[in-house]
């Protein structure tokens, strides 16, 4: 059985129930994240009497917080495995990887472990993001001269 | 009102990313990658800025919010110095969330041993 025979196969037996179950289960655990977010901004709002935009910062440092405890404590990993895409795609995604990642390597040291493996796997969002913005922010600069 | 539209928002963008995930062989650093990139699009014709105005935190906490929040940052800049705006102004709204985030990691390292 050669590579594309195999892929072919396993394919076929991939499991197919599961794939609507996993998206339910995104749906309401990225869902509970964002009613948590907003709960955060709210609070943040009224507590300092600021701009929605003014405390979204307060929000994203609070919950980046919470993301890096649990993923401490070992909860967050366990959510994740339920929760699929649900965990991964808000900004708690992010600062789990980072967290990860760190406590991992914690066995290669302070410098070659945590310190530079820390964005191993979360690291590709600030490389994408920055270079993807770098290009079209040159690209609508160039556009705004001339339009 | 506004917990209910963070809800169906912030779900709805996930739900997308678990069916790419589950369709696909893409892994969950392509797939935050792609949504870092079409965040950071979104944010042409302030697109985004008004799902911000519509879904409140629903469409500031998943990861497309980064993107847009690069983008926004260094196109605000720009007005100020020009081309260099776009290097300088880039990390002006999302500092926090990376300070934060690799303040929080470093202590957790130091912190919780490894569990597997």
């Amino acid at each position: 059985m050669d590579h594309k025979e195999y892929d072919q196969l396993a394919e076929t037996l991939k499991p197919v129930g599961h794939k609507m179950k996993n998206a339910f289960f995104a749906f309401i655990y990225g869902g509970i994240i964002g009613i948590l977010a907003q709960g955060v901004l709210e609070f943040f709002m009224n507590v300092y009497d600021i701009s929605q935009k003014e405390a979204t910062p307060m929000m994203t440092i609070t919950l980046v917080f919470m993301s890096c405890l649990l993923t401490g404590l070992g909860i967050y990993d366990k959510l994740a495995q339920k929760a699929g895409a649900g965990t991964f795609i808000p900004i708690t995604g992010f600062a789990n990887s980072m967290t990860s990642s760190a406590i991992d390597s914690q066995s290669e040291g302070l410098i070659m472990g945590i310190g530079s493996n820390m964005f191993k796997l979360g690291g590709t969002v600030i490389t994408y993001g920055i270079v993807s913005s770098a290009l079209l922010g040159v690209i609508r600069y160039v556009i705004t001269l001339f339009g | 009102m506004n917990y209910l539209l963070a809800f169906l928002f912030s779900g709805f963008i996930c739900l997308i990313a678990q069916l790419i995930y589950d369709h696909s062989r893409l892994t969950p650093g392509h797939i935050t990658s792609l949504f870092v990139v079409l965040g950071s699009f979104l944010d042409l014709f302030h697109i985004y800025d008004r799902l911000v105005d519509i879904f409140h935190a629903g469409a500031l906490i998943p990861i497309t919010s980064f993107g847009h929040s690069l983008m926004h940052g260094a196109m605000a800049a720009t007005q100020e110095y020009g081309i260099f705006g776009i290097a300088m102004g880039m990390f002006d709204l999302t500092a926090a969330g990376i300070s934060a985030a690799i303040l929080f990691a470093f202590l957790a390292a130091m912190i919780f041993k490894p569990k597997s």
